[in-house]
């Protein structure tokens, strides 16, 4: 067979040599980011910490006895405004983003097509899954930064900076106390990026995303609910949420990271396990949709 | 038709896809020759769009064994498919996306194209299929007519050595429909070998050089269009004002089955060619006010083929 290109345009046009490319991942996170919905729902993270932020600052003489940690902290430092938004969302709108993004990876291709184009483009499915989970661990980071950065602005325009108090009760400067902060949020963006690869298995599964979102979010309320059951408490170390919230250790004097650590380990080995698992199911799938 | 040097752009060897117990494709052996245009037709559900997802490697099959354009399928099937433009069941599209960011985004995760150059061919690929005023409209307000056009520019924004479409005027009208067999028309003289699926015969038996015929999962007959329509079944009719003598002129030039009638007088073809008639009349003297020749229709090859009509396959 010699020279059979088509279509009217020089065969220069095409590479012989295929090479990687990080535009795939900026196709897909200009989807993700420029998408409507998603836009919303980053402004909903948002909202929290200025909601928080106005509410402390209104009541600021009353913070309440039953506040938590970082709540009664927030007047000391603004800084504090970012950790009570985390700690906060945390529960349910952090772990809801991440879900919608995952669990729609894969199954929001497949749901309106799109999926059985990009692979006869080619796009190899190992390459379109990984870049599919780098993605979404992108978008995890970019979440709670949202929350993050927020709530450091609106936290020092209200409350003002300063040296920062640490869970242990010492001063630290402000540009350590800031570099803990971040700190803490990639330890949390990192979490939820765990959460993320449990969503992309789940979005192989099923042709219909709000299906996977829901069951992503069904299986992080149900390690936070089992994590609050004393009776297996063997099991809890194991659990996806368990070490979420101890990015506390990042904020004592000095940094602890006898339980940091652990939920970093947690996270690697859900994020492995699920992904292998997203690729095990993925790479022999029939695609009909 | 001359005999194809080249390998097969398509070949199937017991292809057979099971969902469940049911047999969708039971296995069959496809051949596309190089340079074809292969039309790939059967009724809905007789197996042609899941024969084509087995060849471009959206689904396993469940025995038999393919090789697109020398590659073999599914292991090797990134290797042939930059190659391959692929219009399969439909177009689908990010809705809330333009045509032309739709199509970027086919680009984009396309390793073996140029981004220097997706603009320019982004464009001439929408021109092509006339969508270029409608470029920048979100995908989601496109008529059928618009989605289909822009799967297959989609399909043409690199070089490609095979066009697999399947059911290209889905949702087109008729000028629509025209335009498609025009396009496929032009791939072909540019080289390609196009295999087309349909289930409106009408549409695709004019352009095709080659037709398969599926039914019930199985390919009930494949071959060369003429060997298909079968030469010798071709009817010739001519109306004249000497019905006898026309009848005469038929017989002597080897047209068997020859019937006059009070108007004219018909025959079967066979090896003649169909012009060599009109010649010999005119040349008698006769004055012909009509001449037709009638080739099979593809349905009713088919229907005598499976007995039934071209309707669904259960």
């Amino acid at each position: 067979m010699a020279d059979t290109t088509t279509s009217g345009v020089a065969a220069a046009d095409t590479r012989a040599v295929r090479r990687p490319s990080p535009r795939f991942l900026g196709s897909e996170l200009r989807l993700i980011f420029r998408r409507r919905r998603n836009q919303i729902g980053l402004l909903a993270l948002a909202a929290v910490p200025v909601f928080i932020a106005v509410t402390v600052r209104t009541t600021a003489s009353n913070p309440g006895a039953d506040a938590p940690d970082f709540f009664r902290s927030i007047t000391d430092n603004g800084l504090f405004v970012a950790l009570s938004a985390l700690t906060i969302e945390l529960g349910l709108f952090l772990p809801l983003a991440v879900s919608v993004i995952a669990g729609d990876s894969v199954a929001g291709e497949a749901n309106v097509g799109t999926l059985r184009y990009l692979l006869t483009v080619p796009v190899a499915r190992l390459r379109l899954l990984v870049v599919k989970y780098v993605a979404v661990v992108v978008f995890a980071f970019a979440a709670t930064l949202t929350v993050t950065v927020t709530g450091m602005v609106v936290g020092l325009a209200l409350f003002g900076g300063g040296t920062l108090t640490t869970l242990s009760g010492t001063q630290i400067s402000f540009a350590d106390g800031f570099a803990r902060v971040l700190l803490a949020s990639a330890y949390i963006a990192l979490c939820l990026a765990s959460l993320g690869a449990v969503g992309l298995f789940v979005s192989t599964l099923t042709e219909q995303p709000i299906a996977a979102t829901i069951a992503t979010l069904f299986v992080s309320a149900t390690s936070l609910i089992l994590d609050a059951i004393p009776q297996v408490a063997w099991l809890h170390p194991y659990l996806l949420t368990h070490h979420w919230t101890a990015f506390g250790g990042l904020l004592r004097d000095p940094v602890t990271w006898t339980d940091v650590a652990p939920g970093l380990y947690v996270a690697a080995a859900y994020a492995v396990v699920f992904f292998l698992a997203a690729w095990a199911r993925f790479a022999g799938k029939d695609v009909t949709s | 038709m001359t005999a194809l040097a080249a390998p097969p752009a398509v070949r199937t060897v017991g292809l057979e896809k099971r969902f469940g117990s049911h047999p969708a494709v039971a296995g069959i052996d496809l051949e596309v020759p190089a340079g074809s245009v292969y039309g790939f037709l059967g009724p809905n559900g007789s197996g042609k769009t899941t024969t084509i997802r087995m060849l471009l490697g959206l689904v396993q099959p469940t025995s038999g064994s393919i090789e697109l354009l020398g590659s073999r399928v599914p292991e090797r099937v990134v290797d042939a498919l930059p190659r391959v433009g692929a219009l399969v069941e439909g177009p689908a599209f990010h809705p809330y996306l333009s045509g032309r960011d739709n199509l970027f985004r086919l680009d984009v995760v396309d390793r073996t194209a140029d981004p220097a150059t997706a603009r320019r061919r982004v464009d001439a690929a929408l021109d092509r299929v006339g969508l270029g005023p409608a470029a920048g409209k979100r995908f989601r307000a496109y008529s059928l007519g618009m989605r289909q056009r822009l799967a297959i520019a989609g399909a043409l924004l690199t070089p490609k050595d095979l066009m697999v479409l399947d059911e290209p005027t889905n949702g087109l009208d008729p000028q629509g429909t025209r335009e498609v067999r025009s396009l496929i028309g032009s791939l072909a003289d540019e080289g390609a070998t196009v295999l087309v699926s349909s289930h409106l015969l009408s549409e695709v038996e004019q352009v095709c050089t080659h037709i398969g015929i599926m039914h019930a999962g199985r390919l009930v007959t494949q071959g060369t269009a003429a060997d298909v329509r079968g030469v010798r079944e071709t009817q010739a009719r001519i109306e004249t004002d000497q019905p006898r003598e026309a009848a005469r002129i038929m017989r002597e030039l080897g047209l068997t089955e020859v019937r006059a009638s009070p108007r004219g007088a018909s025959g079967r073809l066979g090896s003649v060619a169909p012009e060599k008639v009109v010649t010999a009349c005119v040349h008698a003297g006769l004055s012909v006010t009509r001449y037709v020749v009638d080739a099979p229709l593809l349905e009713d090859i088919f229907v005598s083929l499976t007995g039934e009509g071209f309707d669904v396959s259960g």
